[in-house]
């Protein structure tokens, strides 16, 4: 049971990785859609976030490939690249589960580290900036705008001058979405960003993905737990339980599936052949 | 050969002093993620106290061997026991204020510790080196060889017996308590998780206190080997060791007892086989640059955990 | 010594008795402990060995002295209802502070530039002033070199003295072999120190904040040794000297014909020179300033303040951490390497002595205390540094104890520094500080 992507962004292929003697991920596969909200979804420990840690690079995988495809067709291949790269030339982003932000800079100054790569080279890596040139400035204005085009978007216009760690919760995990997208990805991964909202929030985060993966031409991959967020927004969902991959369909098709159900619910020892019979023949 | 063994045994010797001040520094360290700069102070005042209370008894080579024995467990004890109220007191004056608050500050205050201690001995003990006579002399001929350039023997000195004995000692004793008492078990869990282990009832600040007594303790008998070893004191010895032993602590992986050890005996060994072969000025560098290549490509040290970093 | 932290639980002014005396015994043995020792007893030179001084008076005057201050300590401090700790200020004393400090921190830079600039030709400004003022200057520019690398970056480097020492150095021995002039070496000094911040830089900046510390010391060290032992080109412990004084864009200071003085149609005054110097370094220290707020406001300034609140998230968003790490490095460095220039000229001879550890612990202590990122701070930390270490110029032998212990207690009572806010490098509305609880602190957390 694969799930057919037509233009993927990201293709997983056989990704293995091992930490001593424990398997975490074992043979993934799978494709997420350039224009999708793509889910990964799992029970705990299921090796979610180092799925995502491999995409990202701050694990190099144990075996398996893992290419990101511009649409101009060029493609990179993720697991060779060193993790900072990744962001820059294959353009894939990253959120994190503990919320990662410069907390003792501001909104807007957050935002504008996310354009480092744009300003540098505008700043004629710095030598231009020092001595004040005019293409800086410019660029400058432009990076100020995308700033305030997100903090918009996220809906931080008004706390724009405030340090991001006094921020409350929920708007700290809007700031490192928009944070990610002043990089202009091709690819978010969002892991975790619906953890710790409340139903408002929540709506609000919503909102925000669909957003940009409508006006934005961006996939976006994410964990969840929340299923209001991942059943209410996403067009394919891809679950693991033990690092394997269970099911992997739309919405619709993971809703119905036995083997889901019995990975979240949790299945008696003696029922465990069964329900990998299940799967093995949803499988083929 | 015969001219590598003898600098071999030199080497362990050094390195097992270094190996007792590096202990201190890596219990600190695990439990509480702080370079105690003063330590290697701490080891030089308790090398004074040695000496005052060697001079106070009047030990001198023609005391007897059983005389002797028992005048400098006396003077070890005295110099334990008063090394250890330095390090607890520079604990609970300059660190314990500072707990839980911004990392750069402690180390500022340790550094201050240590101009403190060292200025307070110049003051009350003077500028210039202290030379001690030899108390213990003589030693074993392990084996001579004799060719054309004269005779050469491999000598290992009673006094060289004595540090590597003690060392042995004092490391299992100290290992036995970090394995086996409630002390060491309270250490190990405030190393993992302080907040955690305070919750389930462990005084944390009393468990810190005894990890700062327990290494200035053991910089007492380093202080004392050193004063006996090399019979020369002064009151700037604190820093040049203490930055070797700190680099041992580092090079053995911090926060691993053994791996301070045997970090120790690998930065003696390198000293005393770079000065033998090479240059003895450049010992410290040769010591240094080890420690530089040992971080870059084992960054864990050589016993450390490897450490995995958490995203 | 025992319970400070547990403040008695009486009402006001009421001291349980047998607590406050259990604890000053428990005080008295460990002053005994302490002082008892080394005190008492001193060893010095005598016939065939050694012999004991006995000093018990001493011993016991301090001895005494410490109980007595612990015993006023409970009767005038801790003596207190529950609720208000011992060491809190009250709170009126406190916000008048900050109200104080926030008034002063916006006039306070350009107030200091105007004295700065007209102090050497103020009435009482004497020789020993000005070069008082020279040395805190020096101190001043590498407190800002090192809070780039410190402050910004978030990189705890305990060696900078050796890239003073090689820009010290660099200028003495361009001078001494090519003839080169200060102005010539001056760049070059940068250069060359910005250079070995990179040589270093490059292998060790992988290491978490606290080996880099160690690695930093390490080299600091090496550099030193280096210096002393190479015998043949740098004179090894006896230092270089005749080292060239700095010319006034190539008229020097002296009596002769078409010297400064004679030039400007002054009367000769040697102090023309130390006040050549005294704009020398502020000049070189403002330019610091002036170059580290314009970086701060740059991409890369603001990838080494991300640097420093979190690494993982820089790299998450592209950005190259090793050489984010490495131009806060070598500019620091760069800095320290015009300063070093600057030392040389102005001492005429340089040893390695001047490059001890000890340097880079004050240097740093003077980023910790002046406020880890704060210029302003730095100032304010090398006036009251140097400046109190001047005053117990007369207690000579208890200068450097009296110092040590002024970083202990200054740093307990503010152990975020003296101007702990940080000020945004890019504002949409409104400048708003930033607490410096928010601010992280750096590498190693």
């Amino acid at each position: 049971m694969a799930h057919i992507v037509d233009d993927p962004v990201l293709s997983v292929e056989h990704l293995n990785m091992r930490f001593g003697g424990l398997l975490a991920v074992d043979e993934l596969s799978f494709d997420v859609g350039r224009r999708d909200i793509t889910a990964l979804i799992g029970p705990n420990g299921a090796g979610k976030t180092t799925v995502f840690n491999c995409i990202t690079g701050f694990y190099k995988p144990t075996e398996g490939r893992i290419t990101a495809r511009h649409e101009t067709g060029e493609t990179f291949l993720l697991e060779r690249m060193d993790d900072f790269k990744i962001p820059k030339i294959a353009k894939v982003a990253r959120t994190f589960q503990n919320i990662r932000l410069f907390g003792g800079m501001t909104v807007l100054e957050n935002l504008m580290v996310g354009q480092h790569n744009t300003l540098m080279v505008a700043s004629n890596y710095t030598f231009g900036g020092i001595f004040g040139l005019s293409g800086y400035k410019k660029a400058e204005k432009e990076a100020v705008e995308l700033a305030k085009y997100w903090m918009e978007q996220a809906g931080l216009t008004k706390r724009a001058d405030d340090a991001a760690g006094d921020l409350p919760y929920g708007d700290q995990r809007k700031l490192e979405i928009a944070r990610s997208m002043c990089t202009k990805p091709k690819l978010l991964c969002l892991d975790e960003p619906a953890a710790g909202l409340n139903p408002r929030e929540s709506e609000e985060l919503n909102k925000l993905l669909l957003f940009i993966r409508k006006e934005r031409d961006t996939g976006v991959l994410l964990i969840e737990h929340d299923m209001n967020v991942v059943m209410g927004i996403s067009d394919h969902i891809i679950v693991l339980d033990y690092g394997k991959k269970i099911a992997d369909g739309t919405p619709e098709e993971i809703r119905n599936d036995p083997s889901v159900i019995a990975a979240y619910l949790g299945v008696a020892d003696e029922e465990v052949e069964e329900v990998e019979h299940e799967i093995e023949e949803g499988a083929s | 050969m015969e001219y590598f063994l003898q600098q071999l045994i030199n080497g362990i010797t050094l390195g097992s002093i270094y190996g007792l001040i590096a202990i201190g520094y890596t219990m600190v360290y695990g439990i509480i993620g702080m370079i105690n700069f003063a330590h290697g102070d701490i080891f030089m005042v308790s090398s004074f106290i040695a000496l005052i209370v060697i001079t106070a008894l009047g030990l001198t080579i023609s005391t007897g061997l059983g005389l002797t024995i028992l005048a400098l467990i006396l003077v070890l004890v005295t110099a334990m026991v008063i090394a250890s109220v330095y390090g607890w007191t520079t604990e609970r004056l300059a660190y314990r204020p500072l707990r839980g608050s911004f990392r750069l500050a402690p180390l500022i205050t340790a550094i201050g510790i240590s101009i403190v201690l060292q200025n307070y001995i110049q003051i009350t003990q003077g500028a210039r080196v202290k030379p001690l006579q030899p108390i213990i002399a003589d030693g074993y001929t392990l084996m001579t060889r004799v060719d054309a350039n004269g005779e050469f023997a491999v000598q290992i000195s009673n006094m060289q017996i004595l540090i590597i004995v003690v060392t042995i000692i004092l490391m299992t004793i100290f290992s036995l308590i970090i394995a086996k008492t409630s002390l060491g078990r309270a250490q190990r869990a405030c190393e993992q998780d302080r907040k955690m282990a305070s919750l389930l009832g462990i005084n944390v600040d009393r468990t810190i206190s005894m990890t700062f007594v327990m290494g200035a303790a053991l910089a007492a008998v380093a202080g004392l080997m050193f004063l006996l070893y090399y019979g020369v004191i002064d009151f700037f010895i604190g820093f040049v060791a203490g930055v070797k032993a700190f680099t041992a602590a580092v090079l053995g992986g911090i926060g691993s007892l053994p791996g301070a050890m045997l970090g120790g005996l690998v930065i003696g060994l390198i000293e005393t086989l770079w000065s033998a072969y090479f240059s003895i000025e450049y010992k410290d560098v040769a010591a240094f640059s080890m420690l530089a290549i040992v971080l870059i490509f084992l960054p864990q040290g050589l016993l450390g955990k490897p450490e995995v970093e958490k995203v | 010594m025992a319970d400070t932290e547990s403040t008695p639980s009486r009402p006001a002014r009421h001291l349980d008795f047998s607590k406050v005396v259990k604890d000053l015994i428990v005080t008295t043995l460990i002053a005994t402990a302490v002082f008892g020792s080394t005190i008492a007893f001193r060893t010095v030179s005598a016939a065939g060995g050694l012999g004991l001084e006995v000093r018990y008076d001493i011993a016991f005057y301090v001895i005494a002295a410490v109980v007595i201050g612990r015993l006023l300590l409970w009767i005038f401090v801790w003596s207190k209802p529950p609720g208000t700790s011992a060491v809190e200020m009250p709170v009126s004393i406190k916000s008048g502070l900050a109200k104080v400090s926030a008034k002063v921190g916006k006039g306070f830079g350009p107030t200091m530039l105007l004295f700065a600039l007209v102090f050497p030709f103020l009435p009482f400004t004497d020789r020993y002033l000005l070069d008082l003022s020279i040395l805190i200057l020096t101190y001043v520019m590498l407190g800002w070199g090192l809070n780039i690398v410190v402050g910004l970056a978030g990189l705890l480097d305990l060696g900078y003295v050796a890239f003073y020492a090689i820009g010290a150095y660099s200028y003495a021995l361009l001078a001494q072999y090519f003839g080169f002039s200060f102005w010539m070496c001056l760049p070059l000094a940068g250069i060359l120190a910005a250079f070995w911040g990179i040589i270093l830089g490059f292998p060790v900046l992988r290491l978490r904040g606290d080996y880099l510390a160690i690695v930093t010391l390490a080299f600091g060290e090496i550099i030193r040794i280096v210096l002393l032992n190479w015998y043949q080109f740098t004179g090894g412990p006896d230092g270089l000297s005749g080292i060239p004084r700095p010319s006034f864009f190539g008229l020097p200071f002296n009596r002769s014909e078409g010297g400064f003085a004679d030039f400007f149609g002054l009367d000769y005054s040697s102090i023309h020179r130390i006040m050549f110097l005294y704009f020398l370094i502020l000049a070189l220290a403002l330019l610091t300033n002036f170059v580290t707020n314009r970086l701060r406001r740059l991409p890369i300034g603001r990838a080494w303040e991300a640097l420093r609140e979190d690494e993982i998230a820089c790299r998450s968003l592209g950005l190259n951490t090793t050489s984010v790490k490495l131009t806060a490095f070598a500019i620091g460095a760069m800095f320290a390497g015009f300063a070093g220039s600057f030392f040389a000229t102005r001492q005429g001879f340089i040893s390695p002595e001047s490059f001890t550890f000890i340097e880079s612990a004050l240097i740093l202590a003077i980023v910790v205390l002046g406020g880890m990122g704060s210029q302003t701070g730095v100032v304010i930390a090398s006036i009251a540094m140097i400046g109190g270490f001047e005053i117990f110029r007369e207690a000579e032998q208890f200068r450097m104890l009296i110092f040590g212990l002024a970083m202990v207690i200054i740093m307990i009572w503010r152990p975020r520094g003296l101007i702990s806010t940080r000020i945004p490098s890019i504002f949409l509305k409104e400048k708003k500080k930033v607490s410096a609880d928010m601010v992280a602190q750096g590498e190693g957390h």
